[in-house]
């Protein structure tokens, strides 16, 4: 029969409050932070209604609603996204079904982390100094997105290649044997069963790039722009400088006077709103793919 | 109708007209085939050229001050004046201190936590509690950076005049702790993946001998992961430099070298955020936002090899 001696029960209290010290770290951290979004959410919740999202703003911001700065960065998130989703899926294909383990794969993969690691501010410069000027294509929705493009690839070249090396090399293996060729072994067996990640990674792109400021603000995104019209297009991408919502929040929280107090936690609390939808979305498909995975 | 049908209907096999449209048809797949393999190796390539087009583009622009400028001058003096008429000043010694004072405060407080953090979620949670943890941490993680300034700005600064009974709440502790907690998720996630990758019977063999939870995790499990960890802060620290959101809505903005922590500071980025849509393509000041990006990708880079090499020496072994 088991009797507790004093020194079990004296290791026992020791991990009871190791316990208690790493999980009050984890707290720590984590509580404060559920804690001011909930503060943001309940500030701006005056402010928040149906005409909020679907007005545009007026006075330079101060009035009105966000309408044209939501479609500012629907239409950014969404040309980049048409940008990096293709190059960074074949970049990962290329990493995890070309690439030889050699010198230059190894080069290439330090390239990858390293764009992930250039801050985004610095990616702004280069958007500035290639899209806006050496291109010509001046500030504009376009230069804003490619340059959101570059900076957010490395997310789905991570993700897609994860998910690609998941994929058991036997699949692979089994399609060679009946004589299907490199390409056709991909895009038949490689791709479908790997779309789970490559998804994952492309939700994540949308909620970086909608999220982002320093970059889109050196390179096309106004601070204000007066809009009559209530539609979808109220930009041209290859032209127009737009609004943004992450922008929008910056200017109103540091530059606008008279604005009412309950705006731009308004505004935070739509930006956070989308943004953890959109991860929140991410981490179910996920969830859902990867429950239905059969190996 | 009849003819659409007609049309639809393969040639007989064997025929020789079969064995063209099969040739032809493998002809054109293949080239097909080529094509997109060519597209593949173009856009594996492509983060090399990009990383390289980051750093020719940002140079082009930045290029022609140096020519005019002492380069210890730059790197070392404290007199940062771009925009005065006749003796505009180019120092951003006290950039960089500002850079350098906020990163490590952030990471005085965020490496515990960051660490602790991990280690509960790696050594103490099971199954659903990781699971919903992982997630939170996933979340906090995409919080945008300027919705940190904005919650630095509006929540933590008079939070902290009345704690600490400063004048001013926008300074480099706010800006830190805003950092800290932005570059916790990174850390705990990078953590907890180098604590997994300890072999399960060293824990076995610590708890066999009687080890306590404390023993294992000081002892054990901090020596045996510490490549690994190593590199979760360099990423963390990596992201810290790089923030410029957060950092310029919250620290105060005031050039100078801050003799406590409560003193408003400026780093690199928030100087190129803030100055550079006040200045003229191809001027003195405009060129020297962008050497100040050099410096910034140069500082960056050098940084996430450091963590790169790390975990590629975790993995090896």
């Amino acid at each position: 029969m088991f009797t507790e001696t004093p020194f079990v029960r004296k290791k026992r209290r020791a991990e009871l409050i190791a316990k208690c010290f790493f999980g009050g770290m984890a707290a720590a951290m984590v509580i404060p932070l559920i804690l001011i979004v909930g503060y943001v959410v309940i500030q701006g919740a005056p402010s928040l209604s149906w005409d909020f999202l679907t007005t545009n703003p007026r006075l330079g911001g101060i009035r009105g609603g966000i309408w044209s700065a939501l479609v500012g960065t629907i239409y950014i998130v969404a040309i980049s996204l048409c940008v990096s989703a293709p190059i960074g899926v074949f970049s990962a294909v290329y990493l995890n079904e070309y690439a030889k383990d050699n010198w230059f794969t190894r080069i290439v993969n330090l390239a990858v982390v390293n764009l992930a690691g250039v801050p985004s501010i610095v990616h702004g410069l280069f958007g500035l100094g290639a899209f806006v000027y050496a291109a010509g294509m001046g500030k504009s929705i376009l230069s804003a997105s490619l340059t959101l493009s570059i900076m957010t690839l490395p997310v789905i070249i991570a993700s897609t290649k994860e998910a690609l090396s998941a994929v058991p090399i036997s699949f692979r293996e089994a399609c060679w044997n009946v004589g299907a060729t490199r390409w056709q072994t991909i895009r038949r067996i490689v791709l479908p069963n790997s779309i789970s990640g490559i998804l994952t990674g492309v939700i994540l792109q949308v909620s970086r790039t909608a999220g982002e400021t320093a970059p889109v603000m050196l390179t096309g995104v106004a601070t204000f722009k007066a809009i009559e019209s209530n539609g979808l297009f109220l930009y041209n991408p290859l032209t127009d400088q737009c609004m943004a919502l992450s922008m929008h929040l910056y200017y109103i929280a540091t530059q606008a006077n008279n604005a009412a107090p309950s705006l731009p936690y308004a505004i935070a609390t739509v930006l956070l709103g989308v943004v953890l939808v959109v991860n929140a979305t991410a981490i179910g498909v996920r969830a859902y793919l990867r429950s239905r995975k059969k190996w | 109708m009849q003819a659409y049908v007609t049309d639809k209907q393969p040639a007989p096999p064997g025929s020789a007209t079969a064995t063209r449209l099969k040739q032809q048809r493998g002809r054109v797949e293949m080239l097909g085939e080529r094509v997109i393999e060519v597209l593949i190796h173009l856009c594996g390539f492509s983060a090399i050229i990009f990383v390289f087009g980051i750093f020719f583009f940002v140079f082009r622009e930045g290029a022609p001050f140096l020519a005019k400028l002492n380069l210890g001058e730059f790197l070392f003096s404290t007199e940062w004046f771009p925009t005065s008429q006749t003796h505009a000043k180019y120092g951003v010694a006290a950039l960089i201190v500002g850079t350098l004072s906020v990163t490590s405060l952030a990471m005085v407080i965020a490496v515990p936590f960051g660490l602790g953090a991990a280690v509960f979620v790696s050594e103490f949670c099971t199954g659903k509690a990781k699971e919903t943890l992982k997630v939170v941490i996933e979340l906090l993680a995409a919080i945008p950076s300027v919705v940190w300034g904005f919650i630095g700005l509006t929540v933590m600064a008079p939070i902290i005049i009345k704690t600490f009974q400063v004048p001013i709440g926008v300074n480099m502790f706010n800006g830190a702790l805003l950092l800290a907690l932005m570059s916790v998720p990174i850390m705990v996630s990078i953590g907890e993946d180098a604590l997994k990758a300890v072999p399960d019977s060293y824990r076995e063999a610590a708890i066999a001998m009687g080890a306590t939870k404390w023993q294992l995790i000081w002892r054990v499990l901090l020596p045996a992961a510490k490549n690994g960890l190593l590199a979760a802060v360099l990423l963390g620290v990596g992201r810290a430099i790089g923030e410029t959101m957060a950092v310029l809505m919250a620290t105060g903005h005031s050039v100078r070298i801050p003799h406590s922590i409560f003193d408003p500071v400026r780093t690199l980025t928030a100087t190129i955020a803030a100055e550079l849509g006040e200045t003229s393509k191809g001027s003195d000041h405009y060129q020297s936002l962008f050497l100040i990006g050099i410096l910034l990708f140069s500082i960056t880079f050098v940084v996430n090899l450091a963590a790169d090499l790390i975990v590629k020496g975790v993995r090896k072994r």
